[in-house]
Formats: structure tokens, sequence, C-alpha cells
């Protein structure tokens, strides 16, 4: 770096600091994220991982700045994208970051579409009132986002309503959409879930490809290990509302060092299952996260827990260049055989 | 075509009992229409597939949703009456029976749901869920079911101390352990599981499947697992049946299935499944099937699969394919795969 530079900031695409949302419900405070921090560049694709509950989609939600306020609250954090904090400006500015910059997309097509106007009205909308195109402009740029995706004939299944769309052609229809004003980022929540492992497949071919056309980066949310490993470079694992650990792909399936990864892979089916063998299993439930909780949170399941994990919460902290643990005894922790 | 299908299933090996026998089984679903609720069509759940059960093992039913995996779960145990074919289980066809007869061959073949929150009533506690099926047979009343129900907790890990607690103070995993301990009350032979972990989380999954596994070594259990989960399915199971569009594609064993699936479709789902290791993702190769699952409304004509086959040629777009066993115990329905037997 140039001793001639004041500030040797180098800017990134996304960075994400403590960010904390809460929920005050009548059943108390529910601690949805705690402190979670990450830095994307251009064209990254992260993987988010965790089970239900542990706050994956609450933190999207609130860098889309989405949650319900009340009960939610976001108790502190900064979202910079390329250095402008999205909890800071106002609303006006952040409907433009939306769909314009971040787009999202969601477990079901279904909900997220309005069943009572056309798939073409949809995606037009967008566009006339993001980039102030006229009807003939954004039918053809419609048109042109309904074939990137694949979907045949897509001048005429611009009048068809959502129903008229299988469960497939429903989330390509959604894809779409988040693409029509070319964010930098798109958000993606378990957007194949719901649908069959055959058409999972050609949803991530069409991200990959896409991803490869435009240069965008991706923020993958799932709780399926498997997607993540042929998509993503970098993995975030999550547990009640914390990051636990960071790395890239390589690292978090073949090194993890975090008990609560590890102990996710080991529950995983191998392919070669040796006679009377039986699946790795975490004992106990997840938390829930209504009130504090002393210590980390992973402790009443974890084999390896010592005394010091009952009393001190664990920071995400540096295991080796890119990988990080929030883990006491991170050096003992190692994968399954 | 019926004629050649008559007796093919030869036992596998002549030590397994066959304990359930479904033969050319339909189950067919009218679609009405109009003021007088005309039948115009037929939905065809499911369409004339056969296959044996083995004692004590498990076969898997897997297929991608709407594939008829569920509705020939529920014609077997006739919560849906069958529109033509026949289910023996252990000599007795269930699809004649009625009435007596009916209840007592029942009892020994039990279900287990997907939902575990919507498969138990929130009105009910523990103890009255798990001991009604006690109570509907006869087989045990007051203390004596009380103590059956202690018991049944206990075998599927949960404390019977919690009996009275009513379903909404369990997670997923516990009610699925409930759901289980209801299924297990009569003695059943046979367990027919459909999606029982779909719905929980990764590391409860693994939980449910041992404790699966665990009971069925210890009280002789047959299962059909039902799941369009491939990995888990690979994981129970002795034999796998892929199913697509209401037919049995391809059934056999499970390390054949993995390693050489002959049909077409087969390929394309097992290639589908993402793998969790990177490695291993980096070098794979997919399959990527073209379209979605055709309406089983209105089937293709032909094999059904040829609208998606990437290896369809002219014949079968004009005949179906038999369901032959192109090598032991291993059956296949496409024209692409010669019989090597």
């Amino acid at each position: 770096m140039s001793t001639f530079e004041v500030h040797p900031v180098q800017e990134h695409l996304l960075e994400v600091k403590d960010l904390t949302t809460r929920f005050y419900t009548e059943e108390g405070v529910v601690y949805a994220v705690s402190g979670v921090s990450y830095i994307m560049d251009e064209g990254d694709t992260l993987g988010v991982v965790g089970e239900s509950g542990c706050g994956k989609s609450v933190h999207a939600l609130t860098m889309m700045r989405l949650i319900p306020i009340p009960p939610g609250k976001i108790e502190s954090g900064e979202v910079l994208l390329q250095g402008r904090d999205l909890l800071k400006i106002s609303e006006e500015e952040m409907r433009h970051v939306r769909g314009a910059q971040i787009a999202m997309i969601f477990q079901d097509p279904m909900t997220s579409l309005n069943p009572v106007l056309t798939v073409g009205y949809q995606i037009t909308e967008a566009l006339k009132l993001h980039q102030g195109m006229n009807e003939r402009e954004s039918q053809d740029r419609a048109t042109e986002l309904l074939d990137l995706v694949g979907i045949p004939e897509a001048r005429q299944r611009l009048d068809d309503y959502p129903h008229q769309f299988s469960g497939g052609m429903r989330q390509r229809g959604m894809i779409a959409m988040a693409l029509s004003c070319n964010p930098e980022i798109l958000i993606a929540d378990e957007p194949t879930t719901a649908l069959d492992v055959t058409i999972q497949a050609q949803i991530i071919e069409l991200v990959k490809r896409l991803r490869d056309k435009l240069g965008m980066a991706i923020i993958w949310i799932t709780h399926d290990l498997g997607v993540i490993a042929g998509l993503a470079q970098r993995v975030n694992v999550m547990y009640a509302g914390r990051l636990i650990e960071t790395g890239s792909v390589k690292m978090i399936y073949g090194t993890p060092h975090h008990p609560y990864t590890v102990g996710l892979l080991g529950s995983l089916p191998k392919i070669h299952r040796e006679p009377g063998s039986k699946l790795y299993s975490i004992s106990g439930e997840p938390p829930d996260l209504i009130g504090v909780s002393v210590g980390c949170p992973f402790m009443p399941r974890c084999t390896y827990a010592v005394e010091r994990c009952r009393e001190e919460l664990p920071e995400l902290e540096l295991y080796e260049t890119g990988h990080f643990v929030a883990c006491w005894e991170k050096e003992k922790v190692s994968k399954l055989q | 075509m019926l004629g050649k299908r008559e007796g093919e299933q030869t036992a596998m090996s002549e030590e397994n009992e066959v304990i359930l026998r479904v033969e050319h089984l339909k189950k067919y679903f009218p679609i009405r229409r109009g003021v007088f609720r005309k039948v115009v069509g037929w939905v065809k759940a499911v369409d004339d597939i056969s296959f044996n059960v083995y004692s004590g093992e498990t076969i898997g039913l897997v297929g991608e949703s709407g594939c008829g995996k569920t509705t020939t779960g529920r014609t077997i145990i006739r919560l849906y009456e069958p529109t033509e074919g026949k289910v023996s289980f252990q000599g007795v066809d269930l699809a004649t029976i009625s009435g007596r007869q009916l209840r007592q061959t029942r009892r020994k073949i039990q279900m287990v749901f997907q939902d575990p929150y919507a498969s138990l009533n929130p009105r009910m506690s523990i103890m009255r869920i798990i001991g009604e099926p006690l109570e509907i047979y006869g087989v045990a009343n007051g203390k004596e079911k009380k103590e059956h129900v202690s018991h049944l907790m206990h075998l599927v890990g949960l404390n019977p101390a919690v009996m009275n607690r009513y379903p909404h103070e369990f997670s997923g995993g516990q009610r699925q352990r409930i759901g289980l301990a209801r299924s297990l009350a009569l003695n059943p032979d046979m367990i027919i599981c459909d999606e029982p972990i779909s719905a929980l989380d990764v590391s409860i999954q693994a939980q449910v499947i041992n404790l699966m596994e665990e009971l069925q070594e210890k009280l002789g259990l047959t299962y059909i697992f039902i799941a369009h989960d491939l990995s888990m399915v690979r994981h129970i199971s002795r034999r796998v049946a892929v199913m697509y569009l209401g037919k049995i594609v391809e059934l056999t064993d499970r390390e054949t299935l993995y390693d050489k699936p002959l049909h077409p479709y087969s390929q394309a789902l097992l290639s589908a499944i993402p793998v969790p290791d990177p490695i291993v993702e980096e070098q794979r190769q997919r399959i990527i099937l073209e379209g979605d699952l055709p309406s089983p409304a209105n089937p293709p004509v032909g094999c059904n699969f040829n609208t998606r086959c990437p290896r369809a040629i002219d014949i079968c777009l004009e005949a179906e394919p038999d369901f032959v066993e192109v090598a032991p115990d291993h059956y296949c329905a496409c024209y692409l795969v010669k019989s090597n037997g």
C-alpha cells in the first residue's frame, strides 16, 4: 500500500459490522442476531448456513431493513454498501437500494408474487420505477430477462399470471425480477428449499451462469450444506444468532474447527456407509433465543465443552488466514472421520 | 403385458420372507367439473406398480413431489381405496377385506407422518395420544395403559415424566418421537414412514434416523421409507424404488442403484443431489433435466419420462416400456436398458 495515502482504507462492496437485531415480544426479548460482522467483495459468493432460528434470514432482512419495527429493533451495527451505511439512510433512499443495488429472492415464490397481477406487470413495474423506462422499453427488457432465466416463449409468458407458472418457473420469474435492475448483490434466502431436486439443480446452474455472466455478488442462505459446497467460495456458519465460524468452502468442509460445524457435517449421511455404522448426531436441541445467555450458546450440546465455555462467550478469532472460529477449544476440535 | 409381469418378482433370496406384496396397484383420483360434478378425467397418482417388501428390511420409495410416493403409502394401508390391484400383507389381501378383519390387520401396519405439528392433536396430552390406540383395540386401560405408555416413551427416548404435557410443549424432533411411540403402541410389524424427517432440522434428523434404526433392530420392524431426500434414503434403505409420475421406474438394492443407476431418470435424480464436499462438487458432471414434471392428469403417451429424457428414442414416444428384471433383483422400465440375464 502506498505510503502517500492518508487513509489506507480499502473499500469493500459490503461490510457488515456488529449487526444486532432483537425482537421485543410478549414472551420476552428474542436475541435473533447478535454481533454479526463480515466483508464481501465484488463477485463473491457467500453461503450462510444454519438451522431454523439461527438468525440467518433475520440478518439478511435486517440488512434490507425489512424486519417489522416494532416488535423488531436493530440494536446496533453498520451495513456499509460501498462505504454507505444502509442503516442510516432515509427510507426513500433505501427503497432505491432495494432492487436496484441489492435484490432478494425468497423460498416461496408464490408468496412473493402478487397472484392478481401478470408476471409481466410485476417485472416491468420495477423497471419503470427504478430505471424510468417507458412501457415499450420495459416490455422488451422483461422479455429479455425471462429469456435470460430460461423461460421459453418469454414474450407470451409475460401475460401469464403466477399460478400459470410451475414452481421452478416461478422461482425463475423471481430471479428475473431480482435481476431486472442489475443489482450488485443478490440475496437468496433458501430459494430452492421448496423445489424438487431436479428443479433445484436447474436453478443452481442458472444462478451460477448468471453470476459468471453478470458478475454480481451472491449471499445464499440455506440449511442445506450440500447446495453451498458447489456454489459458494466462502461460508458463514451461524448458530443461535451468532456467526460461529467463517472461512473458504474448502476450510469449512475440509478442516472445520467449531464443534457445531463438525457435528453438522458429521450428521449428514455418507456416500458409502460402513455396515452397522450410525449417523453422528448432535445431542439436544437448538436453544430458544429468548433472554440473554451467558457463555457459549452451543455449550449445552458440545462434546468439547470446558468450564470456561459456561462463563465466557467466545468471540470470532483468527484460526488461520481467512478462517475464523468462535470457540475456546478450537485447536482441539477436528473433523469426524 | 400384464401377463408378463405376473410372478416376475421372484424372491430376492429364499430365506427372506415376503411381508408385503403389491401387485399392479392403481389409484386414480377423479377430476370433477360442472354442476353435476361429472367426472371429466382421472389423475393417475399411482399407475400400475408392483413390488415386494421383505420382512425386516427397509425399502426406500423416492421421487419428486407428485410422483405418487405418498399415495402409494396411503393406498397400501387403505387410507385411500385402491382403484385396482392387490396388496397382500402376510398373505391377507388388504384391498378386499373389511370390518373386523381390516381392523385386525391394520394394527400390524402403522404410519408415521411428515409434519409432526399437524399429525398430533393439540388438545390431547401425550399420554392420550400414545395411549389412544391401546384403548381403541382394547389392549390396555387405566394403570396398565399408563405403564404401556411410559414403556413406549422410554423406548423412543422421551422421559415418561412428561406424559401429561401437550404437543405444543415439544420441539419438532420430540414430536416425531411421540409419533413413533404412538405408531409402536400396537406392536406393528411394518411402519410406513412418510417423509418422517423432512420437517426437522439437520442436527435433529440424524437423531431420529438413528432412533428408527435402533427400533428396527430391537423390534424387528419392516419400514417403507418414503422420502425425497435421496442421501438419507441411501443411508437407511436396503433396497430403493424410484418413482416417476405414478410409476416405479427402477427398483434395486441401494449399492447398485446409487453406484450404477440404469434408468435415465434415476441417473438424473442422483446426479442432482448436492454433495456436501466442495472438492467432489468441483469435478461433478450434472445431468440437468429440462422442463418440469408433466401433470399426472395428462401424462405423456408412451414412456411417461419421454418429455424430459435426454436419451429418448422413437419407441419411447409410442409405447410404455415394461418394468422388467434386467439383472438379478434389479428391475427397470426403460427401452434403453438391455437385460443381461
